[in-house]
């Protein structure tokens, strides 16, 4: 059993603590883009093999385009003894819980075709961020389709 | 140190001795609830008054509670205390009847506020038929000064009951997720207050995304998703001392938690390899059990009242649906059979209805069917509504509206069984995955 924080110290009028929000949203909040300090490892894999795969809505399916992608990460990988961290998010327009199981629906369907390339799987974890974090904003499929999405972070 | 304090204040309730009118057999007021578009029934609250028949400041505070109460839930409309012709109302004697029906009221609510001499103070309220003249009820109470927010809460109820023969709700909380933030950013911390939407506090500190929050049955414990350490965990929060836990100790995800009637388990999904199957945790013996077992996600499960079935979503099929099966996981029977697709369901705590989301055409609506999928109404359709949680007298729901836009964000609303009466239901910034508190009585 963990205790992580005793809710007593955090209790704060809710005005003031709206406008701490704001400041505190850029730093310390969790939302899945962590990573290792090797900053050109990052550049790499980011600009150069690709981080990120896309879906079809409602699906986990790996198009041509995204095994491609994966591919090339396998190849990176192989390169280096980097480990991964595999991130699923899907869009806003379906419910929250199950858009967490969809997001690790993708994430693990980009882990096991890694694997089929020969990544080793201890190599490859898997995160859910459901659609707790897009990046695209906009209320139109441009937006919707980059936010259903996979990204691979170095652990 | 925060205290969500649920029953520590000493309320006494005691039925006012003395019947100022003999009752008869004879038909009082009554409203049908179960009828959609009523017409809310017409009443007089006056300020409840202080000694010596004064104005009293905190009398005027509690009828204002009970006012607006009975105003949101749809079923009541107060009537402007401008046009009241009887002023020196007393909560011993007999109204004048006649002044009452000349401004059309139906029901008449004289209350009165005395200090005790250990510091409590004493509330005393009276109901009156006014078509009947007949007294409907006659209570009195004993709290704090401090409680008189909650004082005006158990009026409220105490009339509503009178009045449709059904529960009352309006003594019960709400716990929901505020979000702030921009949407590529946004941080959410778990949130605490009264069903009228005063006294809102934080109780999460917003470090780690907060989700789904469901109160345990004693509305003590609050179990939700959190994703402290990165990856998302289903935890235990208790709301009196702050403590918390992680629930269970599983190799992958855990989601969409919520709490067995009988308070003993938490229901949730655990996510391993791509693919969600629900489970229990025995809180005592920390015993999981797997309920489902299949290659589809399975989540969002949710018990009956009476703890005998389970209801939950699934994607077996291809698509979201709602199915049903007994608590040992047997007897798995789908239960939607509508177009689009079917999530979040909640069973009423009456038991005899389950509320859930519907996807249809790119728009998301609330509805209602029976557990074995028939009778399915939908209450409200728009561009986003999701994740509907029931009053704890099953009458009333509570679910979040997304509005369109990059600068948009969620708010709670609640609406009627019937699908009437939808109102906001205000909080300090945006507000999602509302859950509503039980009765502690």
């Amino acid at each position: 059993m963990r205790k992580l924080f005793r809710s007593s110290n955090i209790v704060v009028a809710l005005g003031a603590s709206v406008l701490l929000a704001a400041c505190a949203a850029s730093g310390t909040v969790s939302g899945g883009y962590g990573g290792s300090g090797d900053e050109s490892a990052v550049k790499e894999l980011v600009r150069n093999v690709g981080d990120r795969v896309f879906f079809a809505t409602d699906s986990a399916a790996l198009s041509s385009d995204a095994r491609s992608t994966i591919m090339r990460q396998a190849d990176w990988l192989k390169t280096n003894g980097k480990s991964l961290t595999i991130e699923g998010h899907a869009d806003e327009r379906g419910t929250r819980e199950y858009n967490i199981a969809l997001g690790a629906r993708r994430a693990n369907a980009v882990k096991d075709y890694m694997i089929s390339l020969g990544v080793d799987g201890s190599r490859l974890e898997t995160v859910s961020w459901g659609k707790e974090r897009p990046v695209s904003l906009c209320a139109e499929d441009a937006c919707w389709s980059k936010n259903r999405r996979s990204v691979s972070v170095i652990q | 140190m925060i205290k969500i304090i649920m029953r520590k204040m000493i309320v006494v309730l005691v039925v006012l001795a003395a019947q100022i009118s003999v009752s008869f057999a004879q038909d009082l007021l009554r409203i049908d609830i179960t009828q959609g578009n009523v017409d809310p029934l017409p009443i007089a609250i006056n300020p409840f008054q202080g000694q010596n028949d004064q104005p009293s400041m905190i009398g005027a505070d509690i009828a204002n509670v009970v006012k607006s109460d009975l105003n949101r839930s749809g079923l009541f409309q107060s009537i402007n205390p401008a046009g009241f012709i009887e002023k020196d109302l007393r909560v011993n004697a007999r109204p004048r009847f006649g002044d009452w029906r000349i401004i059309n009221t139906q029901a008449l609510v004289i209350g009165k506020v005395s200090n005790l001499e250990d510091g409590r103070i004493s509330i005393e309220f009276r109901l009156w038929d006014v078509v009947a003249e007949q007294q409907m009820m006659g209570l009195q109470l004993i709290s704090t000064p401090s409680n008189w927010r909650w004082v005006g809460h158990l009026v409220a109820d105490a009339i509503y009951e009178r009045l449709t023969g059904e529960t009352g709700y309006f003594d019960s909380r709400i716990v929901y997720v505020d979000e702030t933030g921009p949407k590529n950013r946004r941080v959410k911390r778990l949130a605490i207050m009264d069903q009228d939407g005063h006294n809102p506090r934080l109780i999460t500190t917003g470090q780690s995304l907060a989700l789904t929050p469901r109160f345990s049955p004693t509305a003590q414990e609050i179990t939700y998703l959190s994703y402290a350490n990165r990856q998302p965990r289903v935890f235990l929060l208790n709301i009196e001392t702050g403590q918390q836990e992680i629930v269970g100790d599983f190799p992958g995800m855990t989601f969409a938690p919520r709490f067995s009637p009988d308070g003993q388990k938490i229901i949730m999904s655990l996510e391993r390899n791509g693919n969600s199957n629900i489970y229990t945790l025995d809180l005592r013996t920390r015993v999981t059990r797997r309920l489902t077992n299949t290659l589809a996600i399975d989540t969002a499960p949710c018990y009956a009242p009476d703890g005998e079935r389970i209801v939950f979503e699934s994607d077996r099929a291809g698509r979201q649906q709602l199915y049903v099966m007994d608590a040992d996981g047997k007897n798995v029977q789908r239960i939607s059979y509508g177009e689009g697709r079917y999530a979040t369901p909640v069973w009423s705590p009456r038991g005899d209805l389950i509320a859930f989301t519907k996807q249809l055409k790119g728009r998301f609506l609330i509805g209602v069917m029976k557990p074995d999928g028939s009778g399915e109404r939908i209450l409200t359709e728009g561009y986003h509504n999701e994740g509907p949680a029931w009053s704890p007298n099953g009458r009333v729901l509570t679910f979040f509206r997304e509005q369109k836009g990059e600068k948009a964000g969620p708010g709670l609303w609640t609406v009627d069984v019937t699908g009437y009466n939808e109102r906001p239901l205000k909080t300090p910034g945006f507000a999602s995955d509302p859950a509503w508190s039980p009765l502690i009585r």
